[in-house]
């Protein structure tokens, strides 16, 4: 038999959070939740699980195809259970001219990965503009947020990683 | 033509002990602009906005008082406030300043707008990738709510409204107003057809308000020091300060509040803001307004970061990201980072901005590889004219301004430095060699 998806702690905390989520949207309208609910699921499994979205797509009163269309559509949303963490590295203009390009450079070969791809640890992938132009260049590791990088603090944020 | 002696206003309290709390911002004056929009009318505070001449901050710098004048009064439909704080495009990057130093200051311009308009319900949209922004909003959200400035009855007046922090989820698009819609809608972001324009038919069908980070952390300024003032900040037809976001080669990059009347000269090169370019260095282009807004040259830099100003250059204020290119940039390799990003961010609804701009990308990264050939540049400028053609800005081949905003830099590019991008498939190699751009502190 297949794992339950939730542990009973698990599952109140859904079921807790979800109903908080619709009661910001219409009655009519619970759709609308769909990005706040994708997002409670990834934050409870850390990933979206088929099971997941049709978890999702039940409360929402959508099908399962629906919830993976909105899934599929947004980068932030893992359909394949990511590494331990997921690397963003900016490569656009500003970080660009800040030395973005050589930044990468020296990850893959820190972490022994092209950009996209993955490890079991890592997931190094180049992104799009972070709003750090000003503070370049910078990554993101899941959802922290570092900027003005150099080599030591790369190497310091690495290093710290449990 | 200025009147009244320029201060920052929007970036006052930032780096200040707990800035971003209420307690903080009433000792600043905060919801004093609230009150005294409440003791109006609706249809007098929004006179008021369009007396104030504020435009909006997102990028097309639409006068905010006649867009907020566009939603029918007598429709039996609820209404609603979308806050635009999906920030992506690169070079820009204040709005997250706001949320980050003083959220207040928005959720006090949201309960001004959402009064003057009759909405209950303000949705504030950020990307995705702010979630410590969201945090920050979130909290001072609570506190409003605690204090009586949000919920049932705002600050005792019989008027109810509800206010809430939305994440998007990684897709630049859903800043595009009718994407961000249907993003909120719990949809893909794929851009509307226009019209209807949301001012009538928004989200859930129903008239909708959206406006950007910025412009409403600038509306209650206009009721605490009265219209007039905030006009006579600004030039003629645009009052108010502004936030500039500098970025590439200065020596000191930043967000910026600035009168209407600063020149790109004085932003890049004055002590108070850019410093200039290190040592050695000289401009060679400048992206006036986010990565779309065609470049200007070093020699017209002396020009007011204003709509009209700029747009007289042929280009835009938009968002006032402002990028300096130093000489030592390569702008085939330039113009490859900006055209990826907008491959990487069309929604695919359209097939001109969906087959044309990883087209663009494919022929720069082969030209920038030196594996250009002859008729190369020309097959770029085509692609480029069947997402839009230049000019003029603003006519494209698709629903939304993504296409444009894809196909403005390539023509921009390709006019002002044709030769750059020859010499490539000439030499078969990037003259730059491994250094298309001189870096910067130790990735240099």
């Amino acid at each position: 038999m297949a794992e339950p998806l939730f542990t009973p702690e698990e599952q109140k905390k859904f079921d807790a959070e979800i109903a908080e989520i619709l009661s910001h949207y219409p009655a009519d309208r619970k759709s609308a939740a769909m990005l706040p609910a994708l997002r409670l699921m990834q934050d409870l499994k850390g990933w979206l699980p088929p099971e997941g979205l049709k978890l999702v797509a039940s409360r929402l009163g959508v099908t399962p195809e629906r919830a993976y269309e909105v899934a599929s559509f947004y980068v932030m949303y893992h359909l394949k259970k990511p590494g331990k963490y997921t690397v963003d590295v900016c490569t656009n203009l500003s970080c660009a001219l800040w030395g973005a390009e050589k930044m990468l450079a020296y990850l893959e070969q820190k972490l022994g990965l092209k950009a996209g791809e993955a490890n079991e640890r890592f997931f190094l992938r180049e992104t799009e503009c972070l709003a750090s132009c000003g503070t370049a260049p910078c990554l993101q590791i899941n959802e922290e947020h570092h900027e003005s990088l150099t080599k030591a603090k790369v190497d310091a944020i690495f290093d710290k990683l449990p | 033509m200025a009147t009244t002696a320029f201060e920052p206003l929007i970036s006052s309290a930032w780096g200040k002990p707990n800035s971003w709390t209420l307690d903080e911002y009433r000792k600043r004056g905060g919801y004093k602009g609230l009150e005294k929009a409440l003791e109006l009318t609706p249809a007098q505070i929004i006179d008021e906005v369009k007396k104030s001449n504020l435009r909006g901050r997102g990028g097309a710098g639409f006068p905010t008082g006649l867009k907020w004048s566009f939603v029918p009064k007598d429709s039996p439909k609820p209404k609603y406030l979308a806050v635009n704080g999906d920030e992506s495009e690169p070079g820009t990057f204040k709005d997250r300043y706001i949320l980050e130093n003083d959220p207040h200051m928005m959720l006090e311009g949201i309960a001004i707008a959402s009064y003057a308009l009759g909405v209950h319900t303000c949705y504030v949209y950020l990307r995705g990738e702010f979630k410590f922004q969201a945090e920050r909003a979130n909290a001072a959200i609570r506190e409003a709510y605690a204090a009586g400035i949000f919920g049932k009855k705002v600050l005792g007046k019989d008027y109810q409204l509800d206010c809430y922090v939305v994440r998007g989820a990684g897709a630049y698009i859903c800043g595009e107003e009718t994407a961000l819609l249907e993003s909120l809608e719990g949809k893909k972001g794929w851009p509307r057809l226009k019209p209807p324009f949301p001012a009538v038919v928004g989200l859930f069908g129903c008239p909708t308000v959206v406006n950007n980070v910025e412009t409403l952390a600038s509306v209650p300024h206009v009721f605490t020091r009265g219209a007039s003032w905030y006009a006579g900040l600004g030039t003629d037809k645009s009052g108010g300060t502004r936030l500039v976001c500098l970025s590439g080669t200065v020596n000191r990059p930043g967000v910026y509040e600035v009168s209407l009347e600063t020149t790109f000269n004085q932003l890049i090169f004055d002590d108070k803001y850019g410093r200039g370019l290190p040592a050695g260095r000289k401009v060679k282009a400048v992206i006036p307004g986010g990565s779309s807004a065609p470049i200007l040259s070093p020699d017209e830099l002396d020009i007011a970061m204003e709509f009209e100003a700029v747009k007289v250059k042929q280009t835009m204020a938009g968002s006032g990201g402002v990028i300096v290119m130093d000489d030592t940039t390569c702008m085939v390799r330039s113009l490859w980072r900006v055209a990826r990003f907008y491959a990487e961010e069309s929604c695919g609804q359209c097939t001109p901005c969906r087959e044309g701009t990883p087209w663009q990308t494919r022929l720069l990264r082969k030209i920038e590889e030196g594996r250009g050939e002859p008729g190369d540049v020309e097959i770029l400028s085509n692609v480029a004219s069947s997402i839009a053609p230049y000019p003029p800005i603003g006519l494209g081949n698709t629903i939304c301004a993504l296409g444009d905003a894809a196909a403005l830099p390539t023509h921009s590019f390709l006019m002002r430095f044709r030769d750059e991008f020859e010499a490539h498939i000439r030499e078969h190699r990037c003259p730059f060699g491994d250094k298309p751009w001189g870096a910067f502190g130790d990735w240099s």
